[in-house]
């Protein structure tokens, strides 16, 4: 069945969206991530204009962290004053990151820097994931259990301005939650993604949050920073596409409920490592599109350029 | 809408003056339809145009009459950018603007186009698929703007929505013809412009402009107009949904799962 999407100005067939909305809600289910790292390029591949791809994006990944942060309440994952902060600091970042995105679409660059942006970020933490699940996975094999130390202290913990966390029971510096509830801000308005994928790394390393806390605290967060950003996108552009959206949306709710039932029966580190190629893949992907010479050079736009 | 107007004095009085004055031509057209909704499961639509040549007198034996049949979508400005390698990945590197470029164009013929009009028609009715764009006057690179124009030229009509077919309409007895044009699924709604030329020799004889209206209908209107027009509207309303069904998922499933 073909429909024609409002604001996209293309006609796609809907079981192919719902399609999409449930492959990437069942892996978003199973590893307890948003899935918009997975929903914008997969969006791009099948013709969807980019800055369409990226706000609405957003606007589904709103769906999809709502659905998880509801189940994080029931089991009391979720510390709503780190919530908070990380919050703030996202606003300023996905402000910033609206008009990044604002500027880059003038100069015709926006494609390449969403690219970049990708590979960089999903290399990044695909290597890290990786490396660490294959270390944790080699360690059990050799039967000797990890030593964990519940008070790690780092050069964060030095920083002034300092309050209680009680939930996560940290008395941590406002800075760090601050800088990176930014930084994934930023991400989510140029990227399309929640940032989950970076925020549930930063909160167990850096800040040394228990890990029962950090997937429910990151959706939370998540929820409101992308929240944020499609309403920008909607105002400054008119890019989110409502009907795109909903069909992503239900395909993606009901993936996500088998994703989590599938997720149960596999092992942490397994997780992780699945999760860790995944990402990879899509990096790569992206990179290679860089890389190698396109079939056509010339591109077409509307607008008067610079 | 007055340079169609214009265009069309032109026409005639160009019709009437310049060929034989003792044979008035006249095309008669009619249209399949005149106006193309964009509904929720639009896959593209066809225009077909039926037309006839009518004569007050026999038409002259030794030329022969040809007919052009163009469809123009709403124009806008437009920018083409190039990919050069830069540091090793592929980067927009050069640009140029293009001050007018229509979102669609078809043009079919009886005969391929450079036997049917001469140069001076065509850069008179801009005709031709590089005539019906113009590029920036900001750009005096005349090289420059060839290969730019050719590039646009090629990704649009690859993506169906510049198509050219020469022998694509027939002329049955000097008389009668019929030509169908497909809108893709990808259309971009407005006034669609139709021009019809009779020419004989190169030149025009008769012409005839009509519209047709496509326009967004029913739900795909009511959102493009809420976006446009409430856009706080519009996002809250996408994300109050998002919200919606992100909440009734996880209620729904845990009312199934015990």
């Amino acid at each position: 069945m073909q429909l024609f999407l409002p604001i996209a100005e293309v006609s796609v067939n809907a079981f192919l969206l719902l399609g999409i909305g449930g492959v990437v809600g069942f892996l978003s289910g199973m590893f307890g991530v948003g899935g918009g790292f997975l929903i914008t390029p997969l969006l791009f591949f099948i013709g969807i204009p980019p800055a369409v791809a990226v706000a609405t994006g957003a606007n589904q990944v709103v769906a999809s962290s709502v659905s998880g942060v509801l189940a994080q309440m029931r089991r009391r994952g979720v510390d709503f004053r780190m919530g908070l902060v990380l919050l703030l600091g996202g606003m300023m970042g996905s402000g910033l990151g609206i008009w990044v995105f604002a500027l880059m679409t003038a100069a015709g660059q926006i494609d390449l820097f969403v690219q970049l942006a990708y590979v960089l970020f999903l290399g990044l933490v695909g290597l890290l994931m990786l490396q660490e699940a294959v270390r944790t996975m080699l360690r059990n094999r050799g039967g000797k259990a990890p030593i964990r130390r519940s008070h790690v202290h780092t050069w964060v913990h030095r920083l002034p301005l300092k309050i209680k966390f009680r939930i996560s029971g940290l008395y941590i510096s406002v800075l760090p939650p601050l800088v990176i509830g930014a930084l994934v801000g930023f991400l989510s308005a140029v990227m399309g993604v929640g940032g989950g994928f970076i925020m549930v790394p930063a909160m167990i390393y850096l800040l040394g949050m228990p890990t029962k806390v950090v997937i429910g605290t990151s959706l939370f967060q998540i929820i409101f920073v992308t929240a944020f950003t499609t309403l920008m996108h909607a105002i400054s552009s008119q890019s989110v596409d409502i009907m795109l959206a909903v069909l992503l949306i239900l395909g993606g709710v009901i993936g996500a409920q088998f994703g989590a039932k599938v997720g149960l029966r596999l092992k942490a580190e397994q997780l992780r490592g699945l999760l860790a190629v995944l990402v990879l893949a899509v990096a790569i992907k992206i990179a290679l599109d860089l890389l190698l010479t396109p079939d056509e050079l010339y591109s077409v736009t509307k607008g008067i350029g610079l | 809408m007055r340079g169609a107007f214009l265009y069309l004095i032109f026409a005639v009085s160009l019709g009437f003056g310049l060929s034989q004055p003792t044979v008035a031509e006249e095309i008669v057209a009619q249209f399949n339809q005149t106006r193309v909704s964009i509904t929720t499961n639009f896959e593209g639509s066809q225009i077909v145009v039926y037309g006839a040549i009518k004569r007050d007198s026999p038409a002259p034996t030794n030329k022969k009459n040809h007919v052009i049949i163009t469809l123009e979508g709403p124009s806008s400005p437009i920018v083409v950018r190039r990919k050069d390698r830069v540091m090793g990945i592929w980067a927009n590197n050069a640009e140029l603007g293009f001050e007018r470029a229509p979102s669609f164009y078809a043009i079919m013929s009886t005969a391929p186009l450079a036997k049917v009009i001469d140069e001076a028609t065509d850069r008179l009715y801009h005709i031709t698929i590089p005539r019906a764009i113009r590029a920036s006057t900001r750009n005096r690179d005349a090289e420059q703007t060839t290969e730019f124009t050719d590039a646009l030229i090629r990704v649009r009509t690859s993506e169906g929505n510049y198509v050219q077919s020469e022998y694509g309409l027939r002329l049955l007895q000097d008389t009668l013809f019929q030509g169908q044009i497909d809108l893709p699924a990808n259309i971009t709604e407005g006034a669609y412009r139709v021009r019809i030329f009779i020419t004989r020799d190169g030149q025009v004889i008769d012409s005839q402009f009509r519209e047709i209206d496509v326009r967004r209908v029913g739900l795909e209107r009511w959102f493009f107009n809420l976006a446009h027009e409430q856009p706080l509207i519009y996002g809250i309303l996408a994300l109050f949904l998002a919200i919606f069904f992100g909440w009734g998922a996880s209620t729904l499933f845990r009312y199934i799962r015990p």
